[in-house]
């Protein structure tokens, strides 16, 4: 059967469709899931698109974290299920504390909408668990807040226990160590700030996202 | 209501600043813009947040202590901000 993704969708939220459309393509059953639902509906992997969830007021994220679905998902990723957070779905699920550290201010001050290479730096994450570490990828990115900060401590420990998934080749935005992309410490809730569903058919000048889209989809069977 | 629970009111002034250490784009901006309109002398340009609002409390320390717990789990993110919390005390609710 195939595997289920559940893409949530708050207000403000402006790439569910784009990902439901990419994970289509790899023969995923897709639904969307409202933020006001408690339930994830039987999904077998969770993804929080892009966009500007509850406007962005007060920080990224930080209203969003609060919407009762991130309940259920805070479950589904303490069971293990995969949970993948893309530009403000990264943020969202720093903010909610699934992730380590937080996405502030680019360091140039300006919102940076353009195609980046990324280097694929752990396979540890249900993101990259089928693609080779150095594995070269063309996505774009599309954010304001994307420049990755932690303390200091949690820097090494992401290091350390191979966290930190994606790199930017050419650091865009200021993030700490070129972090494109970062993993919990159990590898099965990932957020990067680039766009793999923007880089999922040739049409799109760029097929490299789908690599990660699929490792997603690999990893709910790995579970199942 | 009796004396001992009656609630006061009181007014709140939450400035939030990036941590020490953690880059502030926005104040750098503005400060590196400073020379071109004359002012040569203004040094350490920080942008924050200011966020206002009441609350209703028995006493000072139980407001202070209920929105030091509203900036560590909303308010700010502890990573990058901290909060300098303002409490002033208005007339009595209900007075």
């Amino acid at each position: 059967m195939a595997p289920k993704v559940g893409v949530l969708l708050f207000p403000g939220s402006n790439c569910e469709q784009d990902v439901l459309e990419a994970f289509s393509g790899l023969g995923a059953e897709t639904d969307l899931i409202w933020h006001g639902d408690r339930s994830l509906g039987g999904a077998d992997a969770v993804i929080v698109p892009g966009g500007f969830a509850h406007g962005d007021y007060l920080r990224p994220g930080a209203i969003a974290r609060f919407s009762p679905v991130m309940e259920a998902v805070a479950d589904f990723a303490a069971s293990g299920g995969p949970v993948v957070g893309i530009c403000n779905g990264f943020q969202v699920l720093c903010e909610a504390g699934l992730l380590p550290g937080v996405l502030q201010k680019n360091a140039g001050l300006r919102f940076l909408c353009q195609t980046v290479t990324l280097r694929v730096a752990s396979r540890a994450s249900v993101l990259t668990r089928d693609v080779e570490i150095g594995t070269e990828l063309r996505i774009p990115i599309n954010h304001f807040s994307g420049n990755y900060t932690c303390a200091p401590e949690t820097l090494e420990r992401l290091i350390a226990e191979d966290q930190v998934v994606l790199r930017y080749a050419d650091n865009p935005n200021g993030s700490m160590d070129d972090i494109a992309g970062v993993s919990n410490a159990a590898g099965n809730v990932v957020g990067l700030m680039p766009h793999p569903e923007r880089a999922s058919s040739p049409l799109l000048g760029s097929e490299d996202g789908l690599p990660l889209l699929a490792s997603v989809l690999a990893s709910t069977r790995a579970i199942a | 209501m009796r004396d001992d629970e009656r609630m006061a009111s009181f007014s709140v002034h939450v400035e939030v600043t990036q941590r020490p250490g953690i880059a502030d784009p926005e104040g750098a901006t503005i400060e590196r813009s400073l020379p071109a309109l004359g002012f040569d002398e203004v040094r350490g340009v920080h942008v924050g947040k200011s966020i206002r609002f009441s609350v209703d409390a028995a006493d000072e320390a139980t407001a202070r202590s209920r929105v030091t717990e509203l900036c560590d789990r909303f308010l700010t993110n502890p990573v990058i901000e901290d909060a300098t919390i303002e409490l002033t005390e208005l007339a009595e609710a209900g007075a």
